[in-house]
């Protein structure tokens, strides 16, 4: 029999908050690239330690203190970091010293910054923690093979009461604007909530940290019992995606009348979302649709913005507005299914329900 | 008792040559693969390096891709060693659907964009390797060209990303979620990484010397290795060359680059490996250690060991002089030369050792030494006080 | 109060980003690690870079630094006998 894993702590960083969402006041952004909301990382962080951090560190940090915190875990037993594109910003400013200065009178801060793990390392080293800790980065599925780690971990290892989970990815200045050249973002005048009626190719981008506190204790504070998680690649049809879909969901005890909510991870370009709107009249037209990157932007590890979203809507019983695709309604939702994918072809499922 | 998790196969691309067979030849004629940069070009061509000699041009032609340029270096270098370790376990290209792939790498194309990231702007021409600087493109080079199609996934955890996809993949495995899974590193020289650990000062303008008491320093490497990883069930009719039979992953939560004194995260992640092997430590025939030949490194890997070991050390060497430090790709490329330790009963010569650490006096061996050799036990450390620690077996 | 005292306070605020310090809070006498400033290993590599750069001192080996970076007193003194600029 294998245990079941519960989400008791939650923390998130992204271009929205829990108000703005939940009182139906999303924030509006005219621009395809936009800054998470930042708080005051001075409550979580000491000041000699926040000088020289990045925003992805600032943010992962404080996400996941935030995350502990409200699950009321001092210290984890491991941390698990997931970062599509890392701490880009280091990187982009030793790139841009050492072709500048042409390999001369270099410092190191931001070369050692811009090491992939630099989140996961600094979060252990801010709460001593000395236990198992990785970094994946696998494009749009690194917060999910992080949390497939986490599963693992787990079930591992009775012993283990708590792991620390969780995604991040920043904008910098020059990278992500080379979004501009290869077509991943969308270009002309934009409103994030009008991500979806465009019809154009591209998307819009922005930043965030996610992360959770994962344990096999089951309290009263549990957001949301963590059935599955998957990762898988093809290019194929949505037809052969549905049958993944329907056999994830079967290994799972569930079929699709079982599910309440389909989280979608469309992100507004005319091409790739073609797949979730065959999804859409097809296996799902009679679940509740939502979604969530016209709100917090398109990156690699934005489906931790959905699980963050999906644990609130799983607590408080109630679905803003704001996400809604279709006009189907859930009163009591209790499984919900997250899909993702991008033209890279890594898929993910992330099914949670109601503890 | 834990059998560990079967290794049916395994390849390897090093300064030491391509294939299992040419670094093992370098291996036993401790003949070492540094030299300066020639194919990287950067400014600093005094400083030692392990490189390939092979040019991106050749590698792409000996893989039949000259046509296509999209590859970054590292991408090539995993090709070529996944290439090795698929044929040698004999995979079919139907069994490539299922197989999983977990590839560690710390910079992925990072030498795409440090060429092209200044010209991106002004001209269309090398786009396709904007995504490329993100690890996850160079994993998926390497899945696409062998058509890999079962979980895939990247890990980065600079140094010791290698060795902690090893890890991942013989837990999937055993927790029943992979059959086969390809798993190892991958890494190339870039004058991102030289320049970095060069303001780091922690690079040495002579041949590394790991474990010396004049130690001053480390010469970075490029290589790839993988190892073809398989459950029980299909490996019992297959030739198994090694296993692995523990692994533990710790933080030293000391400092963001040096690894505390005591090495604390060492120390755990040695004994989580050991506690998974379920064997005592007295039996390890070898320690393939990190031995990056920095001060701090070896000064903390020994206090470790030491640690473990009140009494009698087992011999241990780092390899590190013979291919420098290749990064992401370190751990795996030492799980191969564990396996070959295992395999041929040989202890591989800690180069360029003459004066013992005035602190721990640790001795390694220094000439090619033939034993029994029964169980290894690896160890690779990186950057964010990340610490893993292998235990490969024979497989009886 | 000698201007190099104070161009090395600004600088090292500058370079390592101690923006919430103003030059007249940092004592000349202040040790610049442990307690003090309170800096640590990465900063004083920054320092060295600080040093070739705008002094034309090039340290050699890292554990110079231990003896140069004591105060600014000690800085200010170790630049004003070996600067090349």
């Amino acid at each position: 029999m294998s245990r079941a894993i519960y989400i008791t702590g939650i923390g998130a960083i992204s271009a929205q908050t829990e108000e703005s969402i939940f009182s139906e006041k999303p924030v509006i952004y005219n621009s395809n690239i936009f800054q998470a909301i930042s708080p005051n990382f001075k409550e979580y962080i000491p000041a000699m330690a926040l000088r020289r951090m990045s925003k992805a560190i600032k943010m992962g940090l404080t996400a996941g203190k935030i995350a502990l915190q409200d699950a009321n875990v001092e210290l984890p037993a491991a941390i698990i970091t997931g970062t599509g594109e890392g701490c880009k910003q280091d990187t982009e400013k030793f790139l841009e010293s050492m072709l500048a200065q042409e390999e001369e009178l270099l410092t190191p801060t931001s070369f050692i910054q811009s090491t992939h793990n630099t989140v996961g390392g600094q979060i252990a080293l801010n709460l001593k923690c000395t236990g198992y800790n990785l970094t994946y980065s696998q494009e749009n599925a690194s917060l999910e093979s992080a949390l497939i780690d986490a599963i693992l971990l787990l079930k591992e290892k009775l012993s283990m009461n708590s792991v620390l989970v969780g995604g991040v990815d920043e904008i910098s200045k020059k990278i992500t604007s080379f979004g501009n050249l290869n077509g991943f973002l969308k270009q002309g005048k934009i409103d994030n909530l009008g991500l979806f009626s465009q019809r154009s190719r591209g998307t819009i981008t922005s930043e965030g940290a996610f992360f959770f506190n994962l344990t096999t204790e089951y309290n009263e504070n549990c957001y949301a019992k963590i059935k599955a998680v998957s990762n898988f690649n093809t290019d194929s049809s949505s037809v052969e995606i549905s049958e993944k879909i329907i056999d994830f969901l079967s290994r799972n005890g569930l079929k699709l009348k079982d599910l309440d909510i389909f989280f979608l991870g469309k992100n507004g370009d005319l091409e790739q979302d073609k797949i979730y709107e065959e999804l859409q009249i097809s296996i799902f037209a009679e679940s509740c649709q939502l979604a969530y990157k016209h709100l917090a932007g398109d990156f690699n590890t934005v489906s931790g913005f959905a699980i963050w979203l999906s644990c609130l809507i799983l607590k408080k019983q109630e679905i803003p507005a704001i996400l809604k695709l279709n006009t189907v309604s859930s009163t009591k939702p209790k499984n919900i299914l997250i899909y993702n994918f991008s033209s890279n072809s890594n898929h993910s499922l992330i099914l949670l329900q109601k503890p | 008792m834990n059998k560990g998790v079967a290794v049916t196969g395994m390849g390897i691309i090093s300064a030491l040559g391509n294939g299992v067979e040419a670094n093992f030849k370098a291996l036993i004629d401790a003949r070492d693969g540094i030299s300066f940069p020639e194919i990287l070009i950067t400014k600093h061509t005094h400083l030692p390096v392990g490189e390939v000699k092979i040019s991106n041009f050749n590698l792409e032609k000996n893989l039949l891709i000259a046509n296509d340029h999209s590859y970054t270096r590292a991408a090539l270098l995993g090709i070529a060693a996944v290439k090795e370790a698929m044929k040698s376990s004999g995979l079919s290209e139907k069994e490539l659907l299922s197989t999983g792939f977990i590839s560690g790498s710390s910079v992925g194309g990072m030498d795409a964009t440090e060429k092209y990231y200044l010209e991106y702007e002004s001209s269309k021409s090398h786009h396709q390797f904007i995504p490329a600087q993100h690890p996850g493109f160079t994993t998926k080079k390497i899945s696409d060209y062998h058509n890999i199609k079962g979980f895939t996934t990247t890990i980065s955890t600079a140094c010791s990303s290698g060795a902690n996809a090893i890890m991942l993949g013989a837990r999937l495995i055993k927790a029943g979620e992979l059959d086969r899974v390809i798993v190892g590193g991958t890494d190339c020289l870039t004058k991102f990484t030289l320049n970095g650990f060069n303001s780091l000062k922690i690079l040495s303008e002579e041949k590394c010397k790991a474990f010396d008491d004049s130690r001053n320093g480390l010469n970075l490497g490029e290589g790839a290795a993988y190892l073809v990883l398989e459950a029980e069930h299909l490996a019992k009719d297959k030739k198994i060359i090694g296993r692995v039979l523990g692994y533990g992953n710790a933080n030293d939560a000391y400092h963001q680059t040096a690894s505390s004194e005591t090495g604390e995260g060492a120390y755990r992640a040695m004994k989580d490996a050991l506690e998974v092997a379920g064997i005592a430590v007295e039996k390890i025939d070898y320690i393939n250690a990190h031995g990056t030949a920095t001060r701090n490194n070896d000064l903390s890997e020994s206090n470790a060991i030491k640690q473990i070991y009140s009494s009698k050390i087992p011999d241990l060497s780092s390899t590190k002089a013979f291919t420098g430090h290749t990064l992401a790709a370190a751990g795996a490329l030492e799980a191969v030369f564990s396996i070959l330790s295992l395999q041929k009963n040989l202890i591989f010569p800690n180069l360029n050792f003459f004066n013992p650490m005035q602190e721990s006096g640790l001795l390694p061996i220094t000439e090619l030494k033939h034993k029994s050799v029964n169980y290894v036990l690896s160890n690779s450390f990186g950057f964010g006080g990340n610490c893993t620690s292998l235990i490969f077996s024979k497989n009886e | 109060m000698s201007d190099l005292r104070t161009e090395l306070k600004q600088s090292i605020i500058e370079q390592l980003n101690l923006e919430e310090l103003s030059i007249e809070e940092i004592d000349n006498d202040d040790s610049l690690f442990g307690d003090g400033l309170g800096l640590d290993s990465i900063d004083a590599l920054e320092l060295i870079v600080l040093l070739e750069k705008d002094y034309g001192i090039k340290l050699t080996d890292p554990n110079q630094g231990k003896e140069i970076f004591i105060s600014i007193n000690k800085m200010a003194e170790y630049i004003e006998s070996h600067r090349t600029k």
